[in-house]
């Protein structure tokens, strides 16, 4: 066990197993046992991230030459030597096999959706219009935060996300409304640390304003169900549901750079 | 004859762009005629073909631009230390230009007939704007070409004495000239992508100032960006030169004297690499806040996932740059001590590339976005994030440095008295840099983003001013060190050649990959938010597309590349002539690994 265990071959395809387990077994599964919010890794991903561990395992092995030599040692005997002849004849066949069988696999026939990428954070455009009002979305900030009572504008925030939005992003505002399970992307969580915070309040008005249907052309594919609300919600109902998501949340929304450092816009 | 042959062959090329755009300043500046023109050859259509011709002259460009800093610095140093091999080596990264500055002339010329046969009415737009700007630039050209020939026909001629340094400061306004030229088609480049404030669709091109057209805001981004990126370029396509002639070599001293080349060329390409990010991060910003459209779509939006693929290709550069030291250290005595710490660093480097390549948004299928409950992952999802990304890129550039200082001191021992605390200052460096680098990367998730946004400022300051301190530091200890040895040039696997092979096509590969990104973000403007494109390819192309033709362009290119790197190996065949008739001879075409071979002398090489 100790000769395999100081092996270059064997140790670096201990790496290759021990990887495997660590990105598909203990994020996927392991974690969440402990309490540490995590979920099965995309196979997409466990692909990138294998491949940049074997491309690590051959640079290592062949950066020294002793090493190299060792390390293809087994694989040169058990194509050349005679005693290895039942282990050659089986890898003969299984690898042929094992490369038939993946290749089936993603050519298959299959009823489900293929994988997609959507650009979840699309480019806003410089303006939108309003019911026909052209309204500058660069530099656009929440009116609100100069007029009116922050208590009564968050107030007036949580009754209309109750009775608007509660359906599909839920009432703890994790997207896992009771209408969530059916939608395809699913709606935005409004706790995850990659959405409030990352962008503008004029961002968000934007996409509540215009919905799916005024997704701009990179964020196909456009099956995004969130309705255009500037036909039922005015615009101060939008701003202040915005301001209930920050402060129900926690996060602090993306600001526009000062002026004077360089902004052009 | 050879020498003619290739000066009438650059000579006709630089006539032919002056040519070019001599007949097509004036005749498309008034054309009235139709908006495009049609194309189509095996497919391709017109934003292809000028695409195509557009990317080649690029990087011909960038090669004759970067070479030519890097061979006036190495001749510097040849010149003012008194070592001829420098000098030698100069010159040799000199040759190379010859042919590749035909090339440059001539993929411009047919990007000027492309685009005004293709694009007429864009043609005579810009040029309505740029026309004096586009004469002078023809006129500098001029100078660049015969300050060129004169730069490396005239370097034997002037070898000694003050005529030695009339010769260095032709090779010191052969930049200047060059510089110059980059500067000006920066200007009409980068017009496209940022126009002044002010400008709209119904702004006449005559009214536009010709200097707040040049100058506009990301123009000297741009500048410096790929004054940096070209010096990368050219000693990345120098080291794959020297990689081609190792593997085909057949004598030692021919060996020595590439793989001497070659470690020349990786330093200078991984050197400059090492500051670029700064570049990059500026041009970015600026990009930014031109427009937030265009930065979301470039970082945020539809070519988030470029990223992703520039981070493969990042990964590659890191790697393969790392593990050409490591496996050189194979030929220095007393490297060997260095050995056990490579594991430990490669580790770094694998778990920074997995943080970088760490998608934010990720490609999944339906189950398994249900079981993530977005598109995001609940755990993965912290290194999607710049945060993450910022912290892995520098610690990676640590490392880096850290080979390349174990490389360089693997035969010397310091003989100062105060070696010992001099290296434990270099340690502590080092760690406080690594800990300024983790502790912006963490504090960085607790922040707003515009807080967090000059944190990257911070880490890649902290890991510069390392860099700059271990250095200082390092050469005044190892002055007068003791040497376990002599470097046993030549004494290479081959399989490191190919890691300088690798990284000249990744760089390539690259510069294609952000050029599209870069010019991609105006999407359907030919001048973003002035004039429009109305043609059928008015689209940004996806990924799939763009990358075909980027690689067409690659293998364009190093096709041509390959060829010039053969006239080279014309050139000096006659070289290495009598060394190769021993080898013939009876003597051993190579030497065992353990048997030391002197320095490469070049005493004969050109």
């Amino acid at each position: 066990m100790k000769r395999y265990l100081s092996h270059p071959f064997w140790q670096g395809a201990i790496v290759v197993v021990a990887s495997y387990v660590a990105f598909e077994y203990v994020i996927g599964y392991a974690l969440p046992v402990i309490g540490v919010a995590s979920a099965p890794v995309p196979s997409s991903v466990i692909l990138e991230y294998m491949l940049i561990v074997l491309v690590g395992i051959l640079l290592y092995m062949s950066a020294d030459e002793e090493r190299w030599q060792r390390f293809r040692e087994p694989i040169r005997a058990t194509m050349v030597r005679r005693d290895r002849r039942t282990l050659r004849g089986i890898l003969m066949v299984a690898i042929p096999v094992v490369i038939g069988w993946l290749a089936y696999e993603r050519v298959k026939p299959s009823y489900a959706a293929p994988a997609t990428l959507r650009a979840v954070h699309p480019a806003p455009p410089n303006q939108l219009t309003f019911r026909g009002e052209t309204i500058e979305l660069t530099g656009l900030e929440n009116p609100l935060h100069e007029e009116g009572s922050m208590a009564e504008h968050l107030a007036a925030g949580k009754r209309i996300y109750v009775r608007n939005c509660v359906p599909c992003h839920g009432d703890l505002l994790d997207g896992q409304g009771h209408y969530a399970p059916a939608f395809n992307p699913v709606p935005a969580d409004f706790t995850s640390s990659g959405n409030l915070p990352q962008l503008t309040e004029s961002y968000v008005f934007w996409r509540i304003v215009k919905g799916g249907p005024g997704l701009p052309r990179e964020g196909t594919p456009w099956d995004s169900a969130m309705p255009a609300w500037e036909q039922v919600l005015e615009q101060n109902d939008i701003w202040a549901v915005i301001l209930y998501l920050y402060d129900q949340t926690g996060f602090t929304p993306r600001t526009w750079e000062e002026e004077g450092e360089g902004g052009h816009e | 004859m050879k020498r003619w042959v290739a000066r009438g062959a650059a000579t006709r090329g630089v006539l032919l762009a002056a040519l070019a755009l001599a007949v097509a300043l004036p005749l498309l500046a008034q054309a009235p005629g139709p908006d495009y023109g049609e194309f189509n050859f095996l497919g391709l259509d017109r934003r292809g073909a000028v695409w195509i011709a557009a990317q080649l002259h690029l990087l011909f460009a960038a090669f004759v631009l970067g070479v030519p800093m890097f061979a006036v610095v190495i001749e510097a140093i040849g010149m003012f230390g008194g070592d001829e091999k420098y000098d030698k080596l100069a010159k040799e990264f000199t040759r190379l230009l010859l042919v590749a500055y035909s090339a440059t002339a001539i993929w411009g010329a047919i990007l000027v007939f492309f685009l005004s046969t293709l694009y007429p009415r864009f043609w005579a737009y810009l040029t309505a704007i740029f026309a004096p700007s586009m004469w002078v630039y023809a006129g500098l050209f001029f100078l660049e070409s015969f300050t060129l020939y004169l730069y490396y026909y005239g370097w034997d001629a002037w070898k000694k004495g003050a005529a030695k340094k009339v010769h260095w400061c032709l090779g010191i306004m052969l930049n200047i000239w060059g510089t110059i030229v980059m500067f000006i088609a920066n200007g009409w480049l980068t017009y496209m992508m940022s126009p002044p404030e002010g400008l709209t669709v119904d702004t006449a091109p005559q009214t536009v100032q010709l200097w707040s057209a040049i100058n506009n805001a990301t123009w000297m981004p741009i500048n410096i960006h790929r004054l940096l990126a070209n010096v990368v370029f050219g000693g990345a396509v120098v080291g794959a030169y020297a990689a081609y002639r190792f593997l085909t070599s057949r004598t030692d001293e021919e060996r020595a004297h590439y793989d001497w080349m070659g470690y020349t060329g990786n330093l200078i390409a991984i050197g400059a690499l090492i500051v670029l990010p700064f570049a990059g991060y500026w041009l970015g910003r600026e990009i930014y806040e031109f427009s937030q459209q265009m930065g979301i779509t470039m970082m945020g939006g539809f070519m988030s996932w470029l990223w992703i693929i520039q981070a493969f290709l990042i990964g590659i550069l890191f790697l393969a740059g790392n593990y050409y030291l490591w496996i050189g250290m194979g030929r220095i005595p007393g490297a060997e001590r260095f050995q056990p710490y490579i594991k430990w660093m490669l580790l770094v480097l694998v778990l920074g590339v997995i943080v970088w390549a760490t998608p934010n948004t990720m490609i999944a299928d339906r189950d398994e976005i249900a079981a993530m409950g977005g598109i995001r992952h609940p755990f993965l999802q912290v290194l999607g994030v710049m945060s993450a990304k910022n912290t892995a890129v520098n610690l990676m550039i640590l490392t880096t440095f850290l080979s390349f200082l174990m490389y360089r001191r693997a035969n010397k021992d310091p003989v100062v008295p105060w070696a010992r605390a001099g290296t434990m200052l270099q340690g502590a460096a080092f760690a406080l840099s690594a800990v300024v680098v983790v502790f912006y990367g963490v504090y960085g998730y607790f922040v707003t983003a515009i807080v967090r946004i000059g944190f990257s400022v911070y880490q890649v300051l902290a890991v510069l001013a390392t860099i700059l301190f271990v250095i200082g530091i390092d050469m005044a200890m190892l002055r007068g060190a003791k040497s376990r040895g002599e470097i046993r040039w030549g004494r290479m696997p081959d399989r490191s050649q190919y890691a300088l092979l690798i990284l000249a096509v990744t760089f390539t590969w690259l510069m294609g990959l952000m050029g599209f990104a870069r010019s991609g973000i105006r999407q359907h403007w030919h001048v973003y938010e002035v004039i429009r494109d109305t043609s059928e390819q008015a689209f940004t192309p996806a990924l799939g597309p763009a990358a075909t033709i980027i690689s067409i362009c690659v293998l364009i290119f190093f096709g041509l590349v390959g060829f010039i790197f053969w006239l080279g190996g014309l050139a000096e065949r006659s070289v290495y002539r009598e060394a190769e008739a021993k080898v013939r001879a009876g003597h051993e075409g190579r030497a065992p690994l353990g048997d030391p071979l002197p320095a490469p002398s070049l005493g004969d090489v050109d």
